[in-house]
């Protein structure tokens, strides 16, 4: 603060919620929720339809293009929801400042590494599809 | 609130599902024996039992979730009784769900 200025600080953050992000985090998490609203029953029906083929039926129901598409969104959506989710879990339970830190870029990192697992799997299928 | 954080460990119990998911994908791509070795898994009682929970997280996050977007969005369902029952039957939806779910995918 500088000398002249006199009002204090709270009075300057008074009014301006927490300065954060949690709106954007929030509306993030309810938009990927109606995604997931439609995309999770297709899932559903899905792994019922896939779970009881062998691998090379399986293999050819994945790389279909309308599965192949379903299968990144439903991915795409779920992942970063549930990153979002965990999130907010561990800035929840997790005081110790260092161990909260560590555990938020785990969780970044973990789903990052998920979707790219997934994705790349769902490409190779559909790339290696003959249609 | 019992749903409130049902509707939290679901979504933990979910969150380390989609590994499993994720192996499974990855083992469709590149390993048959993996792939294998999973299909039986699945098919043991142990495996139907972990499914059958699967199925229960994913249908009661899934209707407790919709109940969230309508709190959120319409303000619909804010009367406590309303609440209460509508958390009952989530709970209900969710176990027969996954036993419907899982007599479709045995007896059909």
């Amino acid at each position: 603060m500088s000398d002249n200025n006199f009002i204090s600080p709270t009075k300057t953050a008074r009014g301006l919620g927490s300065s954060k992000s949690g709106t954007s985090h929030h509306i993030r998490q309810r938009v990927s929720a109606i995604a997931l609203l439609f995309l999770v029953p297709w899932f559903i029906y899905a792994i019922m339809t896939a779970s009881g083929m062998d691998w090379a039926s399986a293999r050819e129901w994945a790389g279909k293009p309308h599965n192949a598409l379903l299968l990144m969104l439903t991915a795409g959506a779920a992942i970063y929801h549930m990153c979002l989710g965990m999130q907010v879990i561990i800035e929840d339970y997790i005081y110790t400042p260092g161990m909260k830190g560590f555990l938020l870029i785990l969780n970044r990192f973990a789903c990052i590494a998920l979707f790219a697992a997934f994705a790349l799997s769902v490409l190779k299928l559909w790339i290696g599809a003959d249609a | 609130m019992v749903a409130s954080i049902t509707q939290r460990i679901t979504g933990v119990a979910l969150y380390f599902g989609t590994f499993l998911l994720t192996a499974w994908m990855v083992a469709l791509v590149t390993n048959q024996t993996a792939f294998e070795c999973i299909s039986t898994c699945i098919g043991s009682i142990f495996g139907q039992i972990v499914m059958f929970l699967w199925a229960v997280a994913v249908l009661f996050h899934l209707a407790n979730g919709f109940r969230h977007l309508l709190w959120d969005g319409p303000h619909i369902g804010f009367d406590p009784k309303v609440a209460s029952t509508w958390s009952i039957i989530n709970y209900v939806f969710a176990f027969l769900g996954a036993g419907g779910l899982w007599a479709a995918a045995n007896l059909l």
